[in-house]
C-alpha cells in the first residue's frame, strides 16, 4: 500500500527520472570497478566521487525545494541541517579512527588529545555505534527544525523575516561550532577519517558504494518528496504557499502543514550531509556558513523552483560548472558563476526546467498550427 | 591570458637555451607542477600571492632549461577558500592532471583535508606557512615555520630584552593558536611565570570590533609590571585590532605586541607609524640585507610590474621548497614520488636570509628565527636573529607530543614514533 | 613669563655647560659616536651618559634617534639627522643642527633601536625637555617620566619644579616625583605622602604604579598604604568600566547603523532583498583608497581633507553603480522580492571578483588624517577620534536621509511609489525614475558608510560580506520599513553586544546576539517597529 502511495505521487516524466538516477546510480561504480583503467568506458575513482558529492548537494536542493516551491518558505538555512547531519556521521567516522589517530589514543580524537580532554564529552557517546549515528543524522536536524519551526509558525513569522531568522541560525550555528571549547574540532572539524563500518573509507570499493547510496538515497528523495506534493496533504501545502491567510480562514491549521514538512525537509537535507562526509572526507563549520545555504537555494531557482526534477538538474549544473570553471579558468571562475545567476533570474524565471517546457510549448503550438 | 603568456615567455626561454645548449634541453613531455592556493573568497588575500611566487618559480626555472631537460608546467586550480573544495582539486591534480608535486594550501584545514588526499594518492605537497606542528606525514614537506622556528624564540626574545614578566596571549580561535598558546602557556610556567599573569582571549575570524579587548589588554597591562601582548590573530583581523591599537595609544614602548602572522603583506594594509616598534617573529624579512633576497626582490618586483610590492616569510618558504624540490628530482633522476621523497631528505638549499636551509628526516626544515620590529615605512628592522633551528613537529611542552617524533628515513619511516614504547603509531598502549 | 622660562632653560643650560668645563663640551661629539656603535646594550649606556650629560643639544639628537632619523654616513663617518624629504632624505648634522645637504638611504647607514632602547631614550629625553619653553613638550615629558617611575630623575624633576608656574604642568611634574619617589629609596613619610598624590590621579597609569609600589615596597606601612590606595583606584576605575562599555556599545552601533542604513532605504522601504549591498560598501572604501592615492602622489598637502574628498566621489559611485543595476537587472524583478535575492547574490559574486581583478586581492592602505587618529580622555573614558568622527557621522547621515524623505520632492515621491504604486503612478509620478532613483540613494549611502569603515576595517574584496549578515539583522530587527527601527535597532545590538562581551567572550557574545534577535522575532514578528496597515502584508 504504501509503494502505491508512494508510486502514486509521481508523473511519467518523475518516474523516468528517478529510474534515470538509479541507472546513473548503478553503472557509474560498475564501470568503475569492472571495466579495466585503460578502456574508454572506464570511469575513474575521482570522478566518481564527484559525482556522488553532487548527488549529495541534489538531495540537499531537493529538501530545500520541498519548502521554498512547493511551500512558500524561503529557508536560508538549510545549509544547517546539511552540517549537522553531516557532523553526526562525522562523529561515528571519527570514533571508528580508534587508536589509529597521531597520538594513538584508542578513546579521544586526536584534537581533544592536543587540546587537553581527559575524557569524551557526553554528546559524544553512542557515535560508536553506525545504528546510533544514524538515528541521529535524522533526529538532531529535525529536532532543531521542529524547535525553531514551532516557534516561527506558531508567532506566524512569514516571509522575508522567517528567512532571515534562519540565516540567523545558521549563522549562529557557525560562530558555535568554530569555537574549539564546543569539543567538535573547531575550524579545522573533523577529517582523516578511516573506515566505516569496517571497510576503508579510502577503498575504491567502499567509495562506489557509498555513491550507489548517495544515488539511492537523492531517488528515495525524489520518490517521498513526490508522495507528499502528490497527496492531498500536497495540495493543502500549495493552497498554504498560495493563500495562507485563507487556508487558515477555511479552518486548516497551517502551522501543522508547515511544520511537517519544514522537518521532513531537514531530515533529508541531513541525510544527504551524511553520505556527504565520508564522500568528501571533512565535516567543518564552514558548511554551515550562510553562503552556502544560499547556493542551495540557488540551485533551486537555477534548475526550477516547485518542480522536482528542477533542482536536482540545478545542482548539477552549478557545481559541475565550480568543478570544471575553478579548474579552467581559476582566475576568472566567479565571473562566470556570478554571471548565471543574473541570467537565470533574469531570463528563465523557471529555471532550466521551465526553459524546456517553454521550448516544448512552442514546439508543440508550431506543430499544432502546422497540423492546422 | 596571463598564465598563457607566462607560458609563451617559457616556452620561448627554454626554447632559446635548448638552441644554445645543444639537444639535451625540452625533450619529452612538460612536468606538471599544481598549485593550491584560494585565489578566491576569504584566503584570496594571502593566497593569490604565493600563487603569484610559484609562477615566476617555475617561469625562472624554465629560464634555465627546465629540469631534468624537461620544462616546468604550472597547473593553477582555484579551491576558493574552501575547504572540501580543496580535497576535490587535490584529487583532481593528481588523478586528472597528475602532477609531480604540489605546492599549496595556506590554513591549517586545508592542509588536513588535502592530507588523506596526498596520502591515497601518494602525491607531494610543500606546505609553506607557519602552523601548529604535531603532524609529520611522509608525503608532506613543510616549509614554514614550527612552533619552536617562531613562538619560543619571541618569547625568550621579550623576556630577556624587555624584561616582560606578564603575557597577553591572544588569539583567533582555531588550532594553529590554540597550539601555540598552550605550548607558550607550558613554556612561560616552566619560567617561572603565575597563573595569574597570563592572560589567554579568543576571537571569531575576521573580528572587527576590537574595542573591548583591547581595553582589556590596556586593564591587564597597568598591573604595575611589564606586560607584553603575543598575537597569533589570523590575517583578516589584524588590520582593525592594529588601527585601534594605534588609535587608543598602546604605544610599542608601553605594551608591545609580538605577532606570528602580521607581515609585511598584512601591515601593506596599514599605516604603520603609530605601530613602531610591534614586533613579529618570522624566519624572513624582506628587510635582510643579502644578495640572494636583494635578488629575489628585484624579480618579484619585476614578475609582478610593481616596484612596491613586498615579499614575506611564506613566499621564501615557497622559494626553499620549490628549490628543494627540484635538487631532489636532479638528484633522484625521475619526478616519481617515492623517489623524490627519498630524495628530499638531506637537501639544502640556500635560504634568503644568508644562511643555509636544509631538510630534516622529519620533513620540516632548519630555519633562522628573526625577531624583527615594525617601522614606520611598513617594513621590519630585524633586532634580534637566532642560528638555524630545527622545526620541531612535535612539540616538548605538550604532554602527549613530547615523546613523538616523526623520521621518515627508512627503516624507521615513521610520522609517530614513540621513543618511549619504541613503537610508531603514537601514545599506544 | 614665558620670557622668564626661556631664561632659566637658558641658564640651566649655561650651568651645566660651565660646570661640566669645556672638556665636557668636547665630549659630546664622542658621546654621541657611542650612540651609532656597538649593539643594542652598548647604545643603552651611551644614551645613560648622553642623558647623564644634561646638554640641550642631545635631546634632539636623542629624540631622532628615536624616531629612526639617525643616519651615520658611510664616506665619513658623520653622524647625520634625515628627515624625509620625498624621496630624499633632508640630511643635518646632529650636533650642531647644520644643514648637510640630502641624501639616499643608500649612502647612509641607519642607526637601529629597538623599544627598549626607545623607552630609555624617552625618560632621558623627557629629563632633557623638562626646561623646554613649549609646555606641550614639558607636559610630555611629564607623563614620560610618571611612567618611566625612575629614581634617577628625581633631581631633574625638582630642578623642573622650582621654575614651574603652569599648575596643571606643576601637578604632572609632581605626580611625575611621586612616582620616581616610591621607586627610589626614600625616607616612609615621602613615600605615603607620594602614595596619596599617584591615588588621586586614579587612572589605569596610577594603577600600575601602586600595585607595583605594594608589591616591591619592603616598609609594611608602605605596603599597606599602597594596597589600599591600588583598591580605591581599581573602584574608581570599575565604575567608569560600564561607561566605557556604553561607548563601545554606541561607537559599534553607529558602524551597524552606518552599514545597515542604505539597505533600510533598498531592502526596507523598496523590498529588494539586496545581497550587493555589501559590496556597494566595498566600492565606497575602494572610492577612498583610490582618492587618497590620487592625493598621495599629486597633492600630499590635501591629505587631511582627503576623507572630504572622498564622500562625494563614493556616494556617486556607489549611486551611480546602484542606478544601473537597478535599470539593468532589479526592474524586472520587482514582485519578485526572492528573485532579487538570487540575482543581487550573483552581482555580488562578480562585484567582489571584479574589484580583485583591478585592485588585487590584498589589503589596501587608507590611512587616518591626523583629525581622525589619536584620543582623548572623557574622565577615565577613552575616547577615540576615529570612533567619535564615525558616530557623529552616522548620526548625520541618518537626519540627512531622514531630511531627504520627509522634507523633499523626491521623498515624497519615494514615500508615494514605496506605498501605492498605481496610485502613486496614476498621479502622474514617473515610478520607473523613482525606482531608480531611491535605489541609487540606498547604495550611495551604501558608499557612505564605506569611506567610513575603511578608516576602521581592511579594505580588501572582502569588506562587504563581513557586514551583509549584520546589516540584515539590524534592519530585520528594527523592523522592515522604519528608519527609526533601523536606529534603534543598530544602537541597542550594539550596545547589547558590548555588555556580553566581557562575560561571554567575542564568539559567545556574537552568539547571544543572533538568539536574541531569533527569539524576538517570534515574540513581535515584524521587528521593533512594525508597520502598521495592510500594504505591508
Amino acid at each position: 500500500m504504501i509503494t502505491r502511495f508512494l508510486w502514486r505521487g509521481m508523473d511519467r516524466n518523475l518516474r523516468l527520472f528517478v529510474l534515470l538516477v538509479l541507472a546513473l546510480g548503478i553503472a557509474l561504480p560498475v564501470l568503475n570497478q569492472f571495466v579495466p583503467p585503460g578502456s574508454a568506458l572506464h570511469v575513474p575513482s575521482w570522478v566518481l566521487q564527484l559525482v556522488g558529492k553532487y548527488l549529495c548537494y541534489a538531495l540537499l536542493a531537493v529538501a530545500v525545494d520541498l519548502i521554498w516551491g512547493y511551500c512558500g518558505i524561503l529557508s536560508l538555512g538549510h545549509g544547517a541541517f546539511f552540517a549537522l547531519g553531516g557532523y553526526c556521521m562525522g562523529m561515528y567516522l571519527m570514533r571508528q579512527i580508534g587508536s589509529r589517530g597521531v597520538y594513538g589514543n584508542p578513546l579521544l580524537p586526536d584534537f581533544m588529545v592536543f587540546l587537553n580532554y581527559k575524557e569524551l564529552p557526553w554528546f559524544w557517546y553512542g557515535f560508536n555505534h553506525f545504528w546510533f549515528a544514524m538515528i541521529m543524522v535524522v533526529v538532531v536536524p529535525s529536532l532543531l527544525a521542529l524547535a525553531l519551526g514551532w516557534f516561527a509558525f506558531r508567532s506566524r513569522v512569514t516571509g522575508v523575516y522567517l528567512s532571515i531568522i534562519t540565516q540567523a541560525m545558521t549563522f549562529a550555528l557557525m560562530l558555535a561550532f568554530f569555537r574549539n571549547d564546543m569539543g567538535l574540532g573547531g575550524n579545522n572539524g573533523m577529517t582523516d577519517f578511516k573506515e566505516i563500518l569496517g571497510f576503508s573509507v579510502q577503498a575504491d570499493g567502499t567509495r562506489a558504494v557509498l555513491y550507489l547510496v548517495s544515488a539511492l538515497a537523492l531517488a528515495l528523495g525524489l520518490v517521498i518528496s513526490a508522495a507528499v506534493v502528490g497527496s492531498r496533504f500536497g495540495k493543502a501545502l500549495t493552497a498554504v504557499r498560495d493563500a495562507e491567510s485563507r487556508m487558515r480562514f477555511l479552518g486548516y491549521r497551517v502551522e501543522g502543514y508547515k511544520l511537517f514538512v519544514f522537518v521532513l525537509s531537514a531530515a533529508m537535507a541531513g541525510v544527504a550531509g551524511a553520505i556527504y562526509v565520508p564522500l568528501v572526507g571533512i565535516i567543518n563549520p564552514s558548511e554551515f556558513s550562510p553562503a552556502n545555504s544560499i547556493e542551495a537555494v540557488l540551485w533551486v531557482a537555477v534548475g526550477g523552483r516547485g518542480t522536482l526534477i528542477g533542482p536536482v538538474i540545478g545542482a548539477f549544473i552549478v557545481n559541475f560548472g565550480k568543478t570544471w570553471l575553478t579548474g579552467a579558468l581559476p582566475e576568472v571562475w566567479l565571473f562566470a558563476l556570478g554571471a548565471l545567476f543574473i541570467v537565470v533570474t533574469l531570463l528563465l524565471p523557471k529555471g532550466v526546467v521551465g526553459l524546456w517546457g517553454q521550448i516544448r510549448a512552442r514546439s508543440q503550438a508550431r506543430k499544432a498550427r502546422a497540423s492546422a | 591570458m596571463k598564465l598563457g603568456s607566462i607560458m609563451r615567455t617559457g616556452l620561448v626561454a627554454a626554447g632559446l637555451l635548448a638552441g644554445a645548449a645543444g639537444s639535451a634541453f625540452a625533450q619529452g613531455a612538460p612536468i606538471k607542477v599544481g598549485i593550491l592556493h584560494s585565489l578566491s573568497g576569504t584566503m584570496a588575500i594571502s593566497e593569490t600571492t604565493l600563487k603569484d611566487v610559484m609562477l615566476m618559480l617555475i617561469e625562472e626555472q624554465n629560464k634555465k632549461g627546465g629540469v631534468l631537460g624537461r620544462k616546468l608546467e604550472a597547473v593553477v586550480v582555484d579551491p576558493a577558500s574552501n575547504w572540501p573544495l580543496f580535497a576535490e582539486k587535490a584529487r583532481e591534480l593528481l588523478q586528472k592532471d597528475k602532477v609531480a608535486a604540489v605546492f599549496g594550501c595556506w590554513t591549517s584545514v586545508s592542509r588536513k583535508s588535502v592530507l588523506p588526499v596526498f596520502e591515497e594518492l601518494n602525491g607531494i605537497l610543500f606546505y609553506p606557512v607557519q602552523y601548529e606542528g604535531e603532524e609529520s606525514s611522509r608525503n608532506v614537506f613543510y616549509t614554514g615555520a614550527a612552533p619552536n622556528q617562531q613562538a619560543i624564540p619571541a618569547v625568550d626574545y621579550l623576556m630577556a630584552n624587555e624584561k616582560v614578566q606578564r603575557w597577553v596571549l591572544a588569539g583567533t580561535d582555531y588550532v594553529y593558536p590554540r597550539t601555540t598558546n598552550k605550548i607558550l602557556e607550558a613554556y612561560l610556567k616552566q619560567k617561572g611565570v603565575k597563573q595569574e599573569d597570563i592572560l589567554i582571549n579568543y576571537t571569531p575570524f575576521g573580528h572587527s570590533d576590537w574595542q573591548s579587548i583591547v581595553a582589556d589588554i590596556k586593564k591587564f597591562g597597568s598591573a604595575g609590571k611589564k606586560t607584553a601582548v603575543v598575537s597569533t590573530i589570523n590575517g583578516d583581523a589584524n588590520v582593525p585590532f592594529y588601527k585601534e591599537l594605534g588609535n587608543q595609544g598602546i604605544k610599542a614602548k608601553d605594551i608591545p605586541v609580538v605577532a606570528f602572522s602580521v607581515g609585511e603583506e598584512e601591515l601593506a594594509g596599514i599605516d604603520t607609524k603609530p605601530l613602531v616598534g610591534h614586533l613579529a617573529a618570522w624566519n624572513y624579512f624582506q628587510s635582510v640585507k643579502d644578495p640572494a633576497n636583494e635578488a629575489f626582490i628585484k624579480t618579484w618586483q619585476a614578475f609582478t610590474k610593481n616596484p612596491k610590492r613586498v615579499t614575506n616569510d611564506p613566499m621564501e618558504a615557497h622559494v626553499i621548497g620549490f628549490n628543494m624540490w627540484i635538487e631532489a628530482v636532479k638528484k633522484a633522476g625521475t619526478t616519481d614520488a617515492d623517489a623524490v621523497i627519498d630524495a628530499m631528505i638531506g637537501i639544502a638549499v640556500p635560504n634568503l636570509t644568508g644562511g643555509i636551509s636544509a631538510m630534516m628526516p622529519n620533513h620540516h626544515i632548519t630555519k633562522p628565527v628573526l625577531i624583527g620590529e615594525i617601522q614606520g615605512n611598513g617594513q621590519f628592522d630585524v633586532v634580534s636573529s637566532t642560528p638555524l633551528v630545527i622545526g620541531d613537529e612535535w612539540s616538548d611542552y605538550l604532554p602527549d607530543s613530547k615523546d613523538l617524533i616523526a623520521d621518515w628515513r627508512k627503516p624507521m619511516s615513521c610520522g609517530n614514533f614513540n621513543v618511549v614504547t619504541g613503537k610508531c603509531g603514537g601514545k599506544g598502549k | 613669563m614665558l620670557f622668564l622660562r626661556q631664561l632659566a632653560f637658558l641658564l640651566s643650560t649655561l650651568a651645566s655647560v660651565l660646570i661640566a668645563g669645556t672638556a665636557f663640551a668636547a665630549d659630546l661629539p664622542a658621546l654621541v659616536g657611542g650612540l651609532t656603535a656597538g649593539s643594542f646594550g652598548d647604545r643603552e649606556t651611551a644614551v645613560g651618559a648622553l642623558a647623564a650629560s644634561g646638554d640641550a643639544r642631545a635631546a634632539p639628537v636623542l629624540e631622532a634617534l628615536a624616531a629612526g632619523q639617525l643616519y651615520v654616513r658611510k664616506s665619513d663617518n658623520a653622524v647625520l639627522i634625515g628627515k624625509p624629504d620625498g624621496n630624499q632624505l633632508a640630511l643635518t648634522e646632529a650636533i650642531t643642527g647644520k644643514p648637510a645637504g640630502s641624501g639616499s638611504e643608500a649612502g647612509l647607514d641607519r642607526v637601529r633601536v629597538n623599544n627598549r632602547l626607545r623607552g630609555i631614550i624617552e625618560a632621558a629625553v623627557g629629563s632633557l625637555t623638562l626646561m623646554s619653553p613649549d609646555p606641550r613638550v614639558r607636559r610630555g615629558a611629564a607623563e614620560a617620566l610618571f611612567k618611566r617611575r625612575d629614581a634617577s630623575s628625581l633631581g631633574a624633576l625638582d630642578t623642573a619644579l622650582a621654575a614651574e608656574k603652569d599648575p596643571r604642568i606643576k601637578r604632572s611634574m609632581s605626580e611625575a616625583r611621586a612616582a620616581s619617589v616610591l621607586a627610589s629609596d626614600a625616607p616612609t613619610a615621602q613615600k605615603l605622602e607620594a602614595i596619596a598624590l599617584v591615588r588621586a590621579r586614579a587612572d589605569r597609569d596610577s594603577l600600575g604604579v601602586l600595585v607595583a609600589t605594594a608589591a616591591s615596597a619592603t616598609d609594611p606601612e608602605v605596603k599597606a598604604a599602597a594596597t589600599a590606595a591600588a583598591g580605591a583606584v581599581r573602584q574608581t576605575l570599575a565604575a567608569w568600566e560600564a561607561a566605557q562599555n556604553v561607548w563601545y556599545g554606541i561607537s559599534l552601533g553607529s558602524v551597524l547603523l552606518l552599514a545597515a542604513i542604505g539597505l533600510a532605504i533598498t531592502f526596507g522601504t523598496m523590498g529588494v532583498i539586496n545581497m550587493a549591498h555589501g559590496e556597494m560598501v566595498m566600492l565606497g572604501a575602494y572610492t577612498t583608497f583610490v582618492v587618497q592615492e590620487l592625493i598621495r602622489t599629486s597633492a600630499p598637502h590635501l591629505f587631511d581633507v582627503s576623507l572630504l574628498i572622498a564622500l562625494p566621489l563614493a556616494f556617486v559611485v556607489a549611486g551611480g553603480i546602484g542606478i544601473l543595476i537597478e535599470r539593468g537587472i532589479i526592474r524586472f524583478l520587482y514582485g519578485r522580492p526572492l528573485d532579487t535575492l538570487l540575482a543581487t547574490w550573483g552581482l555580488s559574486l562578480v562585484l567582489q571578483q571584479a574589484v580583485r581583478s583591478i585592485f588585487g586581492s590584498s589589503n589596501r592602505e587608507v590611512g587616518a588624517p591626523s583629525w581622525m587618529s589619536g584620543a582623548f580622555q572623557l574622565g577615565q573614558i577613552n575616547v577615540t577620534y576615529g570612533r567619535l568622527w564615525i558616530v557623529v557621522f552616522s548620526l548625520m547621515v541618518f537626519v540627512a536621509l531622514i531630511v531627504v524623505l520627509r522634507k523633499t520632492p523626491l521623498g515624497l515621491y519615494m514615500r508615494a511609489v514605496t506605498q501605492n504604486r498605481p496610485m502613486a503612478s496614476a498621479m502622474g509620478i514617473r515610478t520607473p525614475r523613482v525606482d531608480a532613483l531611491t535605489f541609487g540613494l540606498g547604495s550611495g549611502i551604501a558608499g557612505l558608510a564605506g569611506v567610513a569603515l575603511s578608516q576602521i576595517d581592511n579594505v580588501s574584496p572582502n569588506l562587504g560580506q563581513g557586514y551583509i549578515i549584520d546589516s540584515f539583522m539590524v534592519v530585520v530587527f528594527g523592523g522592515v520599513g522604519n528608519l527609526f527601527g533601523t536606529l534603534i535597532g543598530a544602537l541597542t545590538l550594539g550596545v547589547v553586544n558590548k555588555f556580553l562581551e566581557p562575560y561571554a567572550g567575542a564568539v559567545l557574545g556574537k552568539i547571544l546576539v543572533l538568539v536574541f534577535i531569533i527569539l524576538f522575532i517570534q515574540r513581535r514578528p515584524r521587528g521593533l517597529f512594525a508597520l502598521k496597515g495592510r500594504s505591508v502584508e
